[in-house]
């Protein structure tokens, strides 16, 4: 839901739901989701609704995805990193595999 | 000398003098004062960068890199480089969860637990300044839980710390300054704001008049205006809107609202709300900080005396986390709790340079009040009325269903939680606190003050039971578990 207004310097490569994504190496894991397009990053816990990057600064925690198999990880608050591994997230995180 | 940057758990110290929450303005100048007092300081923020929101990504941008973002901005670029040429250790990415005082006056210790980097330690402190900032106030209407809905500050993080500007149509709505001064940026990086809904209620102007001169006296008056005309020409301005509702399914693709007695309907694919911001306190609050209700801005703020003393006396609370005043206010308020906590390390009086900075901060709070009455939310949006508005967007609660608790006699935000889940989510009510707190007032006829707001507990951030497990136990600890006295 946003456009890049400039070239970044350096890219690194992520890995969102199985697709490799080329995105800007000082952008936080939501800013880069929110650069490729996606506006949507999870389901919701109680009422399986969509949700995506509300206040990026850490606040409203419906920025929740998976990152290199730890669930629940704040995507505005993460800086992504080349080789990363982000999956979205349906519903509550569950105690079985993913957790630490 | 200069900065340290700690990136690992490992390389904390168990103890400073001075502890400080938060790296943006108050946060960055209070270090400054208190390593030049030769005291030994660390910084924790939660960000992966200094300068706060404010000053977000301070350390990388440039005027000439990025001269859409204004001259504001670039005042935080002299912090940045007074903090680090100071001796003082930087924690980027540091999440403090808890905060307790051990003792009482002036032998009192606070006592940190934070995590780095997928680890936790306790690092205790004599002083602790909380210079946690700001959060936007919730603006909860329907379909605001959409994608492609965000805070006008969110946005405006993009811009500064991605260069990121929105795919339009782009709507922006709400109450503030705030919208004006992210639109200005927006067309002068080429970008395209489609409209502007303000909802600032039309009588707000009249009670702040009586603070106009004050106001006028400032040095947000003149470029204020000169930046709503500069918007303005460039975009289509609706005001005194009501009824706003976000439409979509799967994500926003239109605004509908009132304006001058009719209804408007207009498209959008980015829909950026804002109505002010309020304290950040979940700190103070879980620290047992009292806080006091401030009616002119519509929040709960921990109380603090002149250089910025809690009622936990080993907790200093500078900056927009003790009540609003914005960023050059922030920074001399750093100051001054900076000094003061330093002083008070140091066992030594007073301080001359503190007098000054209590002299500017004075200059700087001018025209604050017209500011807050000016911009002042209408209730309609603080509590609305429609039940079928997500007031708690984690637990996904209702309007209705805590207006009908409220009905039913709900003692307060506390009670909610048991009866509802409200707040009980993963944001721990960062994101309908005040929503609650008005709801329940405007439901029930009661003071806000005696309404009261979520008493909050530690872990005030999410952390893995791994790290909580992994942490150093007080013989006191092992006994309570083991009854003997083993080391863990």
């Amino acid at each position: 839901m946003f456009r890049k207004i400039e070239n970044p310097k350096d890219l690194v490569t992520i890995v969102v739901d199985g697709r490799e994504l080329e995105v800007d190496a000082t952008a936080s894991v939501a800013a880069a989701l929110l650069g490729a397009g996606m506006a949507t990053v999870r389901r919701s816990v109680v009422t399986d609704q969509p949700r995506g990057p509300y206040c990026l600064m850490g606040i409203c925690f419906e920025c929740l995805v998976t990152i290199d198999g730890v669930q629940n990880r704040q995507a505005c608050m993460v800086p992504v990193r080349d080789g990363m591994t982000i999956s979205s997230q349906r519903g509550a995180r569950t105690t079985q595999g993913g957790g630490r | 000398m200069t900065l340290t940057i700690i990136r690992n758990a490992d390389d904390l110290s168990a103890r400073y003098d001075i502890a400080i929450v938060g790296a943006g303005p108050a946060g960055m100048a209070a270090a400054t004062e208190c390593a030049r007092l030769g005291l030994a300081v660390v910084v924790f923020d939660e960000n992966a960068e200094a300068g706060g929101q404010i000053y977000r990504a301070i350390e990388r941008n440039t005027r000439a890199g990025r001269p859409y973002l204004g001259s504001d901005y670039g005042r935080g670029a002299g912090l940045w480089a007074a903090f680090c040429a100071t001796a003082a250790s930087h924690v980027p990415s540091a999440a403090v969860w808890s905060l307790e005082q051990q003792g009482e006056g002036a032998a009192a210790l606070a006592e940190l637990r934070v995590s780095v980097a997928g680890r936790s330690r306790i690092v205790l402190a004599r002083r602790v300044v909380l210079a946690t900032g700001a959060t936007e106030r919730p603006m909860p209407v329907r379909g605001w839980t959409l994608p492609g809905v965000m805070s006008v500050g969110a946005a405006q993080i993009a811009l500064k710390a991605s260069a990121l500007l929105p795919e339009g149509p782009v709507v922006l709505t709400g109450s503030g300054p705030l919208l004006y001064l992210y639109a200005d940026q927006v067309l002068a990086a080429g970008g395209t704001i489609d409209a502007i809904l303000e909802t600032t209620p039309r009588r707000n102007w009249l009670r702040a008049a009586p603070h106009v001169f004050s106001f006028l006296a400032s040095p947000y008056a003149w470029k204020g205006l000169g930046l709503m005309l500069r918007v303005r020409r460039a975009v289509r301005v609706f005001r005194a809107v009501t009824a706003l509702e976000i439409t979509g399914k799967d994500r926003a693709d239109g605004v509908t609202f009132m304006a001058g007695g009719k209804t408007v309907s207009l498209p959008a694919r980015s829909v950026f709300l804002h109505q002010g911001v309020i304290p950040h306190a979940n700190l103070a609050n879980a620290a047992g900080c009292a806080l006091a209700w401030n009616d002119r801005q519509k929040c709960f703020a921990p109380v603090v005396d002149g250089e910025g003393r809690s009622t936990r006396p080993a907790i200093f609370i500078a900056g927009d986390g003790n009540g609003i005043a914005g960023a050059v206010v922030a920074e001399f308020d750093g100051r001054i709790a900076g000094i003061a906590a330093g002083l008070e390390v140091l066992g030594a009086g007073s301080s001359e340079a503190s007098r000054r900075f209590v002299r500017l901060r004075k200059r700087a709070l001018r025209g604050r009040a017209f500011i807050d009455l000016a911009y002042q939310p209408a209730l309609s949006f603080r509590a609305p009325a429609a039940g079928d508005v997500v007031a708690c967007r984690c637990e996904e609660v209702s309007v209705g269903a805590i207006r009908e608790a409220a009905a039913l006699g709900v003692a307060g935000p506390n009670q909610l939680k048991t009866m509802l889940r409200c707040g009980m989510g993963p944001c721990q009510g960062r994101m309908c606190a005040a929503t609650v707190t008005e709801l329940l007032a405007d439901a029930q006829q009661r003071h806000p003050a005696d309404v009261g707001t979520y008493r909050l507990r530690p872990p005030i951030k999410p952390v893995p039971l791994c790290e909580i497990a992994a942490l150093p136990h007080t013989s006191e600890a092992v006994y309570a578990v083991t009854g003997g006295h083993s080391g863990h």
